[in-house]
């Protein structure tokens, strides 16, 4: 920045006489802004525009195959009394918060395990995240006959050990229904988690561990003194990300489950998109897709500032 | 999704007159006919027509072959093409709501239930269609005329409709005490009852099955003389006949199998055929697949609508089959041109027999057809268009009553009383301030 200062006021004598657009296309400031262009026009393009749009149509009356009206807040108001979209946000946040941290021991717990020296390491890591490459419908597919009310291999399985006498109703009674879509989620989402943290233990040098070592710190000091405060960042990134994913899930939802029963696993997405699309209602689909903006930007918010403090980023109190 | 092939058994099992009729007409015979048709019809399409055709995907793969003959024919003899694109249950509605909203990609759907009152004012006038095939084919059923218009204009043509009836097998039904079909509500209950003490249990759904769920409990809503809108669209719901209907489906649901709070519009289906469920509502396409992989349930299987209301009348909401033109294709004359020529009677008749039932007509020569009384077990869903309601009910058909259904009012007005989740007088609420939100 320095030298384009300095140098500016020597130039601009000559600048000045030429034409706007030639001052423009050479100044070096103004080159910058060429060139962020295409990626702002992008982004704005494909993701603030989209946003916008979205956010605009929910205080509109918005339908399928007709624009609406600007209505303000009359979307929200109904949203506000009505008992199915507060069981939604319930759902979606009682999902995230048990998926999330069930997700996050786990794929910890899986990571320092990958992280040793074992046979066939390469291939064991590589099986880890199959249940992330498999898409998710398929999955989705998978677990909606393993929950099948008649066709359930577990309570199959438990009938002929005689454990139980009948079938489990995995879909159809709500405390079930809410178990088990986690579970599929908490399947799915592991490996992201346990790949991602173990990518940040290969990043901690392994004299830190030798010198510990040396100073006779055991097992759990290790981990809370040297491994912790290193894999804090990743931490923060692979959680926001993790959060993000669960908050906004909905194909394994819908694939299982379609919000039943009596709506005890519609989460907003769900449920938007039942409003939104199925019938027609654009503008309270919108409402309820924008009501998720700012439990999103909470979950970002934590882990932005978060990052930013020392504390964070190592381990020490010196903030 | 089941597959079946129309093999020797079915086709014998459906007697000789379905043999002949299914024969009557080669291709080139058809291709014939059809330039023919083409000929003298009303409807000259544009040249080089292009059209791009969404239809929900079959269960009797009979019905799609037969359709597709229909489709080629009907391009051999205009020089229309025509691209079919297959969805299932579920996908057509989004597609065919996306299309609309954007202009593009589709000329017409053949999709499902009310799908052109979803969005009216994208559909293009098939008043002189339906006038032609009314004066054609013996005019339309009344249940006919509310699905297929708005107003005194025609949005789309009803096809068919797959009828929501009850399958149950023979032996556990006398077993629980009723030989006959029981003809009231409370004859329906103790079935219900009896079945499952027997251990030979009933089923069905409550949960987000957009065919099924919809379809008993709008009946058991109805026959007790529940409504959800009344004849101005005021919303009705928290009445003390909707109260009765809860108690009631509560009752049955208590019976039922478990898990039918999570049930999709399959569930019922694998269910059945593989014995472990004895009565459900659903259309023909069980009978169709048993006939076929199980013909031991086949053999102990029987329809029957479900019973009358406390008025003595059967209302029922069966699946409808309305096919929609766009208003923005560039080819409306070869559209209604081809809905025409679907719904002839030289592809018509053929195509419903291939269907196997699958298919209930809502023009009234089509009750003719061999098919219904062929088999008497297909018998019950000749008569669907005359015991079929919208989803509107008493209401007059609209873009709120169409997005009522879509959004389960009055499913999870049931499923939260019959579970426990909620009181009747709280279930109720909660359903009339939902339909208030969608009829405001």
């Amino acid at each position: 920045m320095t030298t384009i200062q300095t140098s500016m006021p020597a130039r601009a004598v000559h600048a000045d006489t030429r034409p706007l657009w030639d001052r423009l296309r050479t100044n070096r400031n103004w080159l910058a802004l060429w060139f962020m262009l295409p990626a702002a026009a992008f982004l704005i393009l494909f993701l603030a525009y989209p946003l916008g749009l979205g956010i605009w149509m929910s205080f509109t009356d918005e339908r399928i195959g007709r624009t609406g009206v600007f209505v303000g807040l009359e979307n929200y108001e109904w949203l506000w009394s009505d008992s199915i979209f507060w069981l939604s946000v319930f759902n979606t946040l009682l999902y995230t918060i048990i998926a999330s941290a069930i997700k996050f021991a786990i794929g910890l717990y899986l990571a320092l395990l990958l992280n040793r020296h074992m046979p066939f390491k390469a291939m064991i890591r590589a099986i880890v995240l199959i249940p992330f490459i498999v898409p998710t419908v398929l999955s989705a597919i998978a677990f909606w006959w393993i929950y099948d009310a008649q066709f359930s291999i577990i309570s199959w399985s438990l009938i002929k050990l005689g454990l139980i006498t009948q079938n489990i109703n995995f879909l159809g009674d709500t405390d079930w229904a809410r178990a088990s879509v986690i579970f599929a989620n908490i399947w799915r989402g592991v490996p992201f988690v346990a790949i991602t943290l173990l990518a940040g233990l290969q990043t901690v040098s392994p004299s830190l561990y030798e010198a510990a070592t040396l100073d006779g710190a055991t097992d759990w000091q290790r981990f809370r003194y040297i491994t912790y405060p290193l894999l804090t960042p990743i931490i923060a990134v692979v959680m926001t990300f993790s959060v993000l994913f669960t908050f906004t899930d909905f194909q394994l939802v819908w694939a299982l489950t379609r919000g039943g029963p009596v709506n005890a696993t519609h989460l907003m997405a769900t449920l938007s998109y039942q409003r939104g699309i199925l019938s027609g209602r654009l503008g309270e689909g919108a409402a309820i897709a924008t009501a998720m903006i700012p439990f999103l930007l909470a979950a970002i918010a934590i882990s932005w500032f978060g990052m930013q403090r020392r504390k964070w980023q190592q381990g020490s109190d010196n903030d | 999704m089941i597959d079946f092939k129309t093999d020797r058994r079915s086709l014998l099992k459906g007697g000789a007159t379905l043999m002949a009729a299914a024969a009557t007409m080669s291709s080139d015979q058809l291709l014939g006919y059809a330039k023919a048709w083409a000929q003298t019809a009303q409807w000259k399409p544009e040249a080089g027509a292009k059209i791009n055709l969404l239809r929900w995907k079959r269960f009797v793969e009979a019905e799609d072959v037969a359709f597709m003959k229909v489709v080629d024919a009907f391009q051999k003899a205009t020089g229309v093409t025509i691209n079919v694109s297959n969805e299932a249950y579920d996908d057509i509605q989004p597609k065919a709501s996306v299309a609309a909203n954007t202009g593009q990609g589709l000329d017409m759907v053949w999709g499902l239930y009310s799908l052109p009152f979803l969005f009216p004012n994208k559909c293009t006038d098939m008043t002189d269609v339906a006038d032609y095939l009314a004066k054609k084919c013996g005019g339309w059923a009344e249940s006919g005329k509310a699905y297929g218009m708005l107003g005194n204009k025609w949005i789309g043509i009803p096809v068919a409709a797959t009828g929501g009836l009850v399958n149950y097998r023979v032996a556990a039904a006398e077993k629980a005490g009723h030989k006959t079909f029981p003809k009231d509500l409370g004859g329906f209950l103790d079935l219900v009852k009896g079945m499952n003490k027997n251990g030979t249990p009933a089923g069905m759904a409550l949960g987000h099955a957009s065919g099924d769920a919809n379809g008993w409990l709008h009946w058991a809503l109805w026959a007790h003389g529940g409504n959800l809108i009344d004849k101005d669209n005021k919303v009705v719901i928290n009445s003390p006949e909707t109260a009765k209907a809860l108690e009631y489906v509560k009752q049955l649901y208590e019976n039922f199998v478990p898990g039918t709070a999570s049930w999709n519009d399959s569930n019922n289906n694998k269910a059945f055929l593989a014995g472990q469920l004895h009565l459900t509502v659903n259309g023909i396409s069980i009978y169709v697949a048993a006939k076929k992989e199980n013909p031991a349930i086949a053999e102990d299987m029987n329809h029957a609508h479900l019973p009358p209301g406390v008025d003595g009348k059967t209302r029922e909401l069966h699946l409808g089959f309305p096919i929609l033109v766009y208003n923005f294709t560039k080819y409306p004359q070869a559209c209604k041109a081809f809905t025409a020529f679907l719904l002839d009677p030289a592809q018509f008749n053929p195509w419903v027999e291939a269907a196997q039932g699958y298919l209930s007509p809502f023009l009234l020569d089509y009750e003719k057809n061999p098919i219904w009384t062929a088999d008497p077990k297909n018998t019950p869903y000749r008569d669907v268009a005359q015991t079929a309601n919208t989803p509107a009910g008493v209401g007059k058909m609209g873009e709120n009553a169409a997005a009522a259904i879509a959004d389960f009012v009055v499913v999870d007005m049931f499923a939260n009383y019959a579970t426990g989740r909620e009181d009747v007088k709280t279930a109720m609420a909660s359903a009339e301030r939902n339909a208030k939100r969608i009829f405001r």
